[in-house]
């Protein structure tokens, strides 16, 4: 077990770096220096080169990697060339807003796929599974940014019964953010519902026709106990496989939402920098985002091992 | 009678049962009588023909290339024209879709919409096949340090979230068609690169591969001669789903204003102009007609890639 941990954490360590690589070449390899955007088109030559000079831009790339490396270790992801916020106040603030979709979604998508698939498997094919797998395979077809601007019309224009953009802090008014955030978190999570309702569904068929569900049914035991205490786990690993590749797909999405909606998220602050040239804010980002989504996988990964034990064997 | 995947798919997890508990691994007669019992919808629609919603979705994708193709033969105005006499007008029989808030025409504007998705999800996919189908066929094959080192490689940049580095690039090398497929193809490399593979590495050792090496064939001809036919059926699936998941990127972006320059259409910015300025309380079909277009686009390719996927026999778990 410890074997396997070291080994992954390791894994961990090594993808951190090539990230933190790929996050500086990404800004620093593509054309346009910020030199334009805070002086503006105008200025002289020289109080260009003055500029790049005090900003570090001129040192050799591998020079300005350590600089900022040695920084990120510090906590220090550096300051916005434009507003002087600083990027750990940028993700600070932002961070646990997409952090409340991504949670409210992902609770709303397992809430609903994983009870429907216990629900049809038992009896594959018939109507209701049918209705169930054409409406998900659906839903795969509708990604937030289609879907976001119907569900606004339809709940917030049409009904009234959800405000079409706004956001009111959690620590505010708990009650307003959760009402406030309903709307984009559903507008995400339809991939998600289609994504783990279609695995479990056909890995909880398979898991059904084994043995030991036989076993257990001759033993008399309930349909409801054998689906969750016997056919659920051996079923749900590629569920949990996929889950932790879908937080890509709705990183993705919680950017739309936060244009549609108003909402002051990371993905906001990140297509504002992209597009004032605002360097360390980016390079922050991504760095921070693609670390972030790393881990998740990586804890993903450690709850397989508790699930399915083999894991560590091979 | 069970077909050869049902075997292998119902023989594998009976190993991993007799991992578990010695002695309740399913012989192969046990097998195939479970699988005479099998209810899963997979077995009954393979025998079936491709159904009605396959021709449907068939004939929609087919409308779209059509209408994106000769565009510029339909008699359609200049989408990007500007009518200021008729200024947010509903549907007519001069523009059949009605007009936005800036006079142009919707139709004009949904039909030349169309050309960026699927010129970018088709000749994306293109880029990644070319480069990471390539690779992945002859690493799967050839095996050694190069395929390991690809493979972790790939391994890397499948880490990295794809819409971040996306947005960064495609702001700060312009927003060009051109570019945006350029990138969006690159993005698809290790995704096609690994499901290809491992594809290949699984027809490697087969024996037809190994009789073929033992009568002198070369490695290219092996490649191309033995693995690749057998490759093609995962390629094609994969590559359906690949082209509707990039097009629902190049969506992303032009619904974040990153895609083509306005005033070219594209659905997701043609979606984005629809919530613009109070138009889904004045006129909610701007936005609904590109968003159900793109909806039934990504739908049918889909379901094409999912139909072809249970004649192929392919796992959905490989994918």
């Amino acid at each position: 077990m410890s074997k396997y941990l070291i080994r992954r954490v390791l894994q961990l360590v090594v993808v951190s770096f090539v990230i933190s690589v790929l996050a500086f070449l990404l800004v620093h390899l593509l054309p346009g220096d910020p030199s334009t955007i805070i002086l503006g088109p105008n200025d002289t030559a020289a109080n260009r080169a003055t500029l790049l000079k005090q900003l570090g831009l001129n040192d050799p790339l591998w020079q300005q990697y350590l600089t900022w490396l040695g920084a990120v270790f510090h906590g220090n992801l550096g300051t916005s060339y434009l507003n002087h916020e600083s990027v750990t106040h940028i993700l600070a603030t932002g961070a646990p807003v997409d952090l409340e979709l991504i949670i409210i979604s992902q609770t709303i998508a397992f809430s609903v796929a994983v009870p429907l698939a216990l629900l049809v498997s038992r009896r594959p094919n018939r109507p209701l599974d049918n209705v169930a797998t054409t409406s998900t395979f659906g839903m795969l077809a509708l990604p937030p940014f289609v879907v976001a601007p119907i569900l606004v019309a339809i709940f917030a224009v049409g009904l009234g019964w959800f405000p079409a953009t706004g956001y009111v802090p959690f620590t505010q008014n708990p009650a307003t953010n959760i009402h406030d955030m309903i709307l984009p978190s559903v507008a995400i999570t339809a991939g998600s519902i289609a994504v783990y309702f279609r695995l479990l569904r056909s890995d909880l068929i398979s898991t059904l026709q084994q043995d030991f569900i036989t076993m257990a049914r001759s033993k008399g035991l309930s349909g409801r106990r054998i689906m969750w205490r016997h056919a659920f786990r051996p079923s749900s690993f590629s569920l949990l496989a996929a889950a932790g590749i879908n937080i890509g797909a709705l990183i993705a999405g919680t950017f739309v939402v936060e244009l549609l909606f108003a909402i002051p998220g990371i993905g906001y602050s990140l297509v504002l920098a992209v597009n004032q040239r605002d360097y360390l804010v980016v390079q922050g980002i991504a760095l921070v985002v693609a670390i972030a989504y790393v881990t998740i996988q990586f804890i993903i990964d450690f709850i397989f091992t508790i699930v399915d034990p083999r894991v560590v064997r091979e | 009678m069970p077909d050869d995947r049902e075997l292998l798919d119902t023989g594998a997890s009976a190993q991993l049962l007799g991992d578990r508990f010695p002695g309740m691994a399913a012989t192969d007669e046990q097998v195939v009588a479970m699988q005479s019992e099998k209810l899963d919808s997979d077995d009954i629609l393979q025998k079936r023909p491709f159904g009605f919603l396959f021709w449907f979705a068939l004939t929609w994708i087919a409308i779209v290339f059509l209408a994106a193709i000769f565009a510029n033969l339909l008699p359609l105005q200049n989408p990007n024209y500007q009518n200021y006499s008729a200024l947010s007008q509903g549907p007519s029989s001069a523009h059949l879709l009605g007009t936005d808030d800036l006079g142009r025409d919707l139709l004009a504007r949904l039909i030349f919409g169309a050309r960026v998705s699927l010129i970018v999800g088709f000749f994306g996919v293109g880029i990644g096949l070319l480069v990471g189908g390539t690779a992945g066929l002859v690493s799967g094959y050839k095996g050694g340090r190069l395929d390991v080192a690809l493979n972790a490689g790939s391994f890397i940049i499948l880490a990295f979230p794809a819409i971040v580095a996306v947005i960064a690039i495609v702001t700060f090398w312009g927003q060009s068609l051109l570019h945006i497929t350029i990138i969006l193809g690159i993005a698809t490399i290790p995704l096609m690169f690994r499901v290809i593979r491992a594809s290949s590495l699984s027809f490697a050792q087969r024996d037809f591969v190994v009789a073929a090496k033992t009568m002198g064939a070369t490695d290219t001809r092996i490649v191309l001669r033995e693995i690749l036919p057998n490759v093609i059926p995962v390629t094609v699936t994969f590559s359906l789903i690949t082209v509707a998941g990039i097009i629902v990127i190049e969506g992303t972006l032009a619904f974040l204003g990153l895609s083509v320059n306005l005033p070219t259409p594209s659905w997701g910015n043609l979606i984005n102009e629809g919530t613009a300025n109070n138009a889904l309380s004045t006129d909610p079909y701007i936005m609904l007609w590109p968003a159900m277009s793109m909806f039934l686009l990504l739908w049918s390719i889909n379901l094409i890639g999912d139909r072809l996927r249970q004649r192929f026999d392919i796992r959905e778990g490989l994918l």
